[in-house]
């Protein structure tokens, strides 16, 4: 829940509502990005965006080296299979 | 137990370990006692015992492991309400998993879910939100938990329901706040701690400001950290050279990540749906003023507290219990009566045994646990020979 984990966002789903669908180690999902959207970043232009997903919401925009090298060691410690396995699986 | 050449980058950290080591000797309070240092932060916590960095430190640093797991500082009367809203027939209670094994005083939700309460576990609110528009005749209540870092995205899915008029979806508000729980800490009489590692991703959220106090009027060094085990000794570092060369200040080792002005449009959204209660409980460390958020009037309609009836009864915690006393930093988690034998990750009785991020679980699970347990029954033969000879 406070760690977050690195997707980037592979297709604006509905600009009004600021979703959009974050690819994060291949799961694809619908995420929120209002926090990450401003008058110099509009939502047009968040796609290709790397961010750090929180719980469906993109809290921070950050590097694609550094989202890569975040989401290995998220891997490396057993966390990224979690998080992923509780997307996929979220309110059955 | 992992190793040195097991972190990103082998090279800085050695070199920051030797620098630590170097600088440690050139501070006059190391002579007396271990300089300690809190990490605020459960998922920091996490990291330093996945990495073995108290191992790698020398004795003369001490990390205390704060209270920023707000699984861990949820109190039992809340989990209690829990089960309460969950186990109305109407409800269908939608929770983070990691919510689940909290004991409350009669039964935790996993248990509650056995018994046949409709308890779903969530990935993000925003499916709390969906199942609200997909069972209109249910009502459906998010169990919304955590620090800063989740308020924005608990606040937004109150918006965005707002938006769609989606009027059977509630939340059960237990947001927490950081910066006056941190200065319950530093206000407690029994309070030793030296400096901070400050929590990242809620100051990605808040900003770097609110956590300027900590140093200027408490006198206290505190470096914004980030969560990799490289970020956390790089913190370290920084912490030990403010020591070292006599200064006090904010610092910010994860500008990365959170910005100076933390995130506008996050900070937007919870001020427009929360409002700061008078005071708030947290497990272990009592009733602390302003530690909570609750829904403000105009959003009264999203308030599951509002809607329904809840107990709301304060339930104390087990006696033999002592997660306050760990959280403080009085005392390690193995000096506690219960830890490993009535308190284990299978059986928690307190809240610091059942999220993987409490300090009590990262021992049992990551420390060396004979050579604890063989420590804390030292302990304790010392203890009753006091007794005795008193």
């Amino acid at each position: 829940m406070c760690l977050g984990i690195p997707g980037q966002i592979v297709e604006i789903t509905d600009a009004a509502k600021k979703l959009a669908k974050v690819d994060v180690s291949g799961v694809k999902r619908l995420v929120n990005i209002a926090c990450i959207v401003n008058d110099d970043h509009p939502v047009e232009s968040c796609l290709g965006d790397w961010v750090l997903v929180h719980v469906g919401f993109a809290m921070s925009r950050i590097d694609e080296e550094e989202a890569k090298k975040t989401l290995d060691l998220l891997i490396e410690l057993g966390e990224a299979q979690k998080e992923l396995e509780t997307m996929s699986r979220s309110g059955t | 137990m992992k190793y040195v050449d097991e972190f990103r980058d082998p090279i800085l950290a050695q070199t920051l370990l030797e620098e630590i080591k170097k600088l440690l000797p050139t501070i006059a309070l190391t002579k007396e006692r271990p300089l300690q240092l809190m990490e605020f932060c459960g998922g920091h916590t996490h990291t330093i015992f996945r990495y073995g960095i108290e191992q790698l430190l020398p004795k003369t640093i001490e990390l205390i492991h704060g209270p920023g797991c707000p699984v861990c500082v949820l109190p039992m009367g809340r989990v209690d309400d829990c089960v309460s809203l969950a186990e109305r027939p109407e409800v269908i209670f939608t929770t983070f998993g990691d919510a689940m094994r909290v004991p409350g005083s009669k039964k935790s939700l996993l248990q509650a879910k056995a018994d046949g309460a409709d308890i779903r576990m969530v990935y993000s609110p925003l499916d709390a939100l969906n199942l609200a528009r997909k069972h209109r005749d249910r009502e459906v209540v998010f169990f919304a938990l955590g620090f800063e870092t989740t308020m924005p995205s608990t606040a937004l899915t109150v918006l965005e329901a707002e938006a769609d008029n989606v009027t059977n979806f509630s939340l059960f508000c237990n947001h927490v706040t950081t910066v006056p729980t941190i200065k319950a800490i530093l206000d407690s009489p029994s309070m030793q701690i030296d400096g901070f590692v400050a929590p990242g991703h809620v100051s990605m959220v808040v900003g770097e400001a609110p956590f300027d106090f900590i140093a200027e009027k408490y006198k206290k060094p505190i470096v914004i950290t980030g969560f990799e085990p490289l970020d956390i000794l790089q913190s370290i570092w920084l912490l030990v050279k403010q020591f070292a060369e006599g200064r006090c200040q904010m610092e910010n080792q994860y500008a990365r990540v959170a910005q100076k002005d933390g995130n506008p449009p996050g900070l937007e959204a919870i001020a427009k749906v929360f409002q700061l209660r008078d005071f708030f409980e947290l497990r272990g460390l009592g009733s602390i003023d302003n530690s909570g958020v609750r829904i403000t009037d105009q959003y009264a309609r999203f308030d599951a507290e509002r809607k329904f009836s809840v107990p709301n009864i304060q339930i104390a915690d087990p006696q033999a219990c002592q997660c306050g006393e760990v959280l403080q930093g009085m005392i390690k988690p193995w000096q506690c009566r219960v830890f490993g034998t009535t308190c284990t990750p299978e059986t928690p009785m307190g809240a610091l045994m059942v999220s993987t991020e409490g300090a009590c679980a990262a021992y049992y699970n990551f420390g060396n646990l004979p050579e604890l347990m063989a420590l804390k029954a030292e302990e304790e033969k010392t203890k009753l020979k006091e007794v005795a000879s008193n």
